[in-house]
C-alpha cells in the first residue's frame, strides 16, 4: 500500500465539516498518523475470507407491514431549530427561486 | 452509611421489607449529588423534580443513573456535545422502558466523551469529570460519568455504553463492575448511535450481583432493534447461587499477557488475579488469539466509518444546533457541524469518510471487515477449548488530565477491550485491587463467548469472592 495520502481539507468537505486553518493544520498530521497505523492490516492474508458486517450475523429480520402509531408530529417538531407550521424551515435550496 | 451507598440488591431488599421507599433513595442520591457533584462532575444534569416524581409514582423502584446518550422522554440527551445542547428527548429508549418495567427509574444524566468517542471523558464539551479515587486523574471513558457516579457513590448503579471498551475501561479506573453484553443482547433503540455494528448498553455497578440483576432487566428481544435475537433471557441473578471457579477452564491469552507497554502494577494485579483463580480451582489453559495485534487497526477503520454515517444526521435541519451564520443549505450543513462537533468527533468523521470514500473502500473498510472475521474466528477457536478468558482490562490505571495528548496514544487504552467488541462476545471488568504507590483501582477483564452472559457472570461472581 502506498504512503498515506489523506487530504484532510478535501475529505472534511465531503463530510460537510468546515475546518478552520488551525484545525486543518492540527488534523492533517494526526490523521496521517492514524491512517499509517491502520494500514498494518494490509499485511494480513484475507484471501477467501468473508467480510464480517455485524457483531452477530442475523438476516431477514421481518415484521408484518402494518400501520402503527409513530412519533407524534408535534413531538417530532419540538426540537426543530426553525419551523413553519408543521414543517422544518430551511434556507432556500433551488437556485434562482424567490426567497 | 446513606441509602445512596447501597447497591441494587441491598436497596431492593430494603424496599421489599418496607424499610424505605424509592423517594428516600432518590432524596439520598440528591443530597450526595449536591454535596459531591461539584468536585466529581459525574452528572451533567440532574432533574431532581423529575426523579422525585418518578419515585413517588413507583415507590418500590431503584434509581439508576443514565449515560447522557440514552433517551429518556422529557429529559436532555446531549451526548456531551454542543450540537445537542438544549435537545429534549421525545421518547424513552427501549432500555429505559425495560428499566421501568422491572422496578427501576432513570435518575440523573452522566457525563461522557462526546458521542462516546474517547477514553478519559476529557472529550466532553459540557463538563469535566474527575476520578473519585484521585481528583487529579480522569475517570476513564467514554462512560466516565457513569463510572465516577458508581465508584464515588453518587448513585446506586448506572447504565453505560460500550463500543470498544467504554464500559469496561472506566469501570477499571473507578473500581466498579462493568459488563459489555454480547452484541444484540440489549436493544440499542433510543441510544444515540456511534458504531452500529459494535454499540452495546450495559450495567455499571458496585457488585457482580447487581450487574446480573440490571442486565436481566435490560436484555431481550426488541422489535425496534432488528439486531436483538429472540433468544430468551436467562435468570442471571438466580444463576449466581453457588457460582464457583472449580473446574472452570480459564484461558490465558499470550497476546494480552506478554504484550509490552502494560503498567507493571496492572501486570502484578492481573498475575495475582490469575493465581487466585487457580487457587479457587480454575484450570489455567494457555491460549493464543493470533490476530489480536490487528484489532486496534480494524477498530479504527470500522468504528469511524460507521460513526461518519451515523453522525450525518446532525445537519442542523430537524434537531440540534443550527448555525446562525448560514446563508444557504450547504453552508448550514458545513457551519452547523463545524460549530457543534468537538475535535475528536471531527477527526473520526474525517477518518471514517476517508476509509469509505471512492477508491479506498476496498483497501480499508472492506479489508477491515475481513480481518474482523479472522479475529472472530480466533475467539470461536479458543472458546471451543476454554470457558472464559482472563486479561488485563486497561494497560494502565487512571492517568492524569491532559497526560495523553496524541489521539493514537489515547486509542491504545482500548487495546484489551477492542478485540472482544469486534467479535461480538461478552466481557466484563471486575475490581481487582489497588496500585501500590498511587492507590488507584485496577480491574481485570473476563471474556466469554457470545450469549454466554450466565457463564461470564458466574465466573465474575466466583472471582469477586476470591478478593474478600
Amino acid at each position: 500500500m502506498a504512503a498515506p495520502k489523506i487530504d484532510v481539507a478535501y475529505v472534511a468537505n465531503l463530510a460537510r465539516l468546515e475546518l478552520t486553518p488551525e484545525e486543518q493544520a492540527l488534523f492533517q498530521p494526526q490523521l496521517e498518523g492514524i491512517v499509517k497505523y491502520v494500514e498494518k492490516i494490509s499485511a494480513v492474508d484475507v484471501a477467501g475470507v468473508e467480510p464480517m458486517m455485524h457483531g452477530r450475523p442475523l438476516s431477514n429480520v421481518f415484521r408484518e407491514d402494518e400501520v402503527r402509531p409513530s412519533l407524534d408530529r408535534e413531538a417530532a417538531l419540538e426540537n426543530a431549530p426553525a419551523r413553519v407550521g408543521d414543517e422544518f424551515l430551511l434556507p432556500k435550496i433551488v437556485e434562482g427561486a424567490e426567497s | 452509611m446513606e441509602l445512596v451507598d447501597l447497591g441494587i440488591k441491598a436497596a431492593q431488599a430494603g424496599l421489599a421489607k418496607g424499610e424505605f421507599c424509592a423517594r428516600d433513595i432518590v432524596e439520598s442520591v440528591i443530597r450526595r449529588y449536591r454535596e459531591k457533584n461539584g468536585e466529581i462532575g459525574a452528572y451533567l444534569t440532574f432533574d431532581e423534580e423529575h426523579a422525585l416524581r418518578l419515585a413517588d409514582a413507583n415507590p418500590k423502584s431503584v434509581p439508576i443513573a443514565i449515560k447522557d446518550l440514552i433517551n429518556v422522554a422529557g429529559q436532555p440527551c446531549t451526548c456531551a456535545s454542543k450540537i445537542l445542547k438544549g435537545y429534549v428527548s421525545p421518547y424513552d429508549a427501549t432500555v429505559i422502558r425495560n428499566l421501568k418495567a422491572n422496578g427501576f427509574i432513570p435518575c440523573g444524566r452522566c457525563n461522557m466523551d462526546e458521542f462516546a468517542m474517547g477514553s478519559s471523558t476529557e472529550n466532553s464539551a459540557l463538563g469535566v469529570t474527575r476520578n473519585p479515587y484521585d481528583l487529579t486523574r480522569v475517570p476513564g471513558g467514554s462512560s466516565g460519568g457513569s463510572a465516577a457516579a458508581v465508584g464515588g457513590n453518587l448513585c446506586i448503579a448506572a447504565l453505560g455504553s460500550d463500543t470498544g471498551g467504554s464500559i469496561r475501561q472506566p469501570a477499571s479506573f473507578c473500581n466498579c463492575v462493568g459488563v459489555k453484553p454480547s452484541y444484540g443482547r440489549v436493544s440499542r433503540y433510543g441510544v444515540t448511535a456511534f458504531a452500529s455494528s459494535l454499540d452495546q448498553v450495559g450495567p455499571m455497578t458496585k457488585s457482580v450481583d447487581d450487574a446480573a440483576i440490571l442486565l436481566k432487566a435490560l436484555a431481550g428481544r426488541d422489535e425496534m432493534d432488528g439486531t436483538t435475537p429472540p433468544e430468551p433471557v436467562p435468570d442471571y441473578p438466580a444463576a449466581l447461587a453457588g457460582a464457583t471457579l472449580k473446574g472452570v477452564r480459564l484461558g490465558l491469552p499470550k497476546e494480552y499477557l506478554e504484550v509490552s507497554g502494560v503498567d507493571p502494577e496492572v501486570k502484578r494485579i492481573t498475575e495475582e488475579a490469575i493465581a487466585r483463580c487457580a487457587a479457587a480451582g480454575a484450570e489455567l489453559v494457555e491460549v493464543s488469539l493470533p490476530h489480536t495485534e490487528y484489532a486496534m487497526a480494524v477498530y479504527y477503520i470500522i468504528a469511524p466509518a460507521e460513526a461518519s454515517a451515523n453522525l450525518a444526521r446532525f445537519d442542523g435541519v430537524r434537531y440540534g444546533h443550527r448555525s446562525e451564520m448560514s446563508r444557504d443549505v450547504m453552508s448550514l450543513y458545513l457551519k452547523s457541524r463545524a460549530e457543534g462537533f468537538g475535535p475528536e468527533v471531527k477527526r473520526r468523521i474525517i477518518m471514517g469518510t476517508y476509509v469509505l470514500s471512492s477508491g479506498y473502500y476496498d483497501a480499508y473498510y472492506g479489508r477491515a471487515q475481513k480481518v474482523r472475521t479472522l479475529i472472530k474466528r480466533d475467539f470461536d477457536r479458543v472458546f471451543a477449548k476454554v470457558d472464559a478468558l482472563i486479561t488485563p482490562c486497561a494497560p494502565t490505571p487512571a492517568f492524569k488530565f491532559a497526560e495523553l495528548q496524541d489521539p493514537l496514544t489515547m486509542y491504545l487504552n482500548d487495546l484489551f477491550t477492542i478485540p472482544s467488541s469486534l467479535a461480538g462476545v461478552c466481557a466484563a471488568s471486575v475490581p481487582s485491587g489497588f496500585t501500590r504507590d498511587t492507590n488507584l483501582p485496577v480491574g481485570v477483564q473476563f471474556v466469554c463467548g457470545g450469549y454466554e452472559e450466565t457463564r461470564l457472570l458466574q465466573v465474575c461472581k466466583a472471582y469477586e469472592g476470591t478478593l474478600q
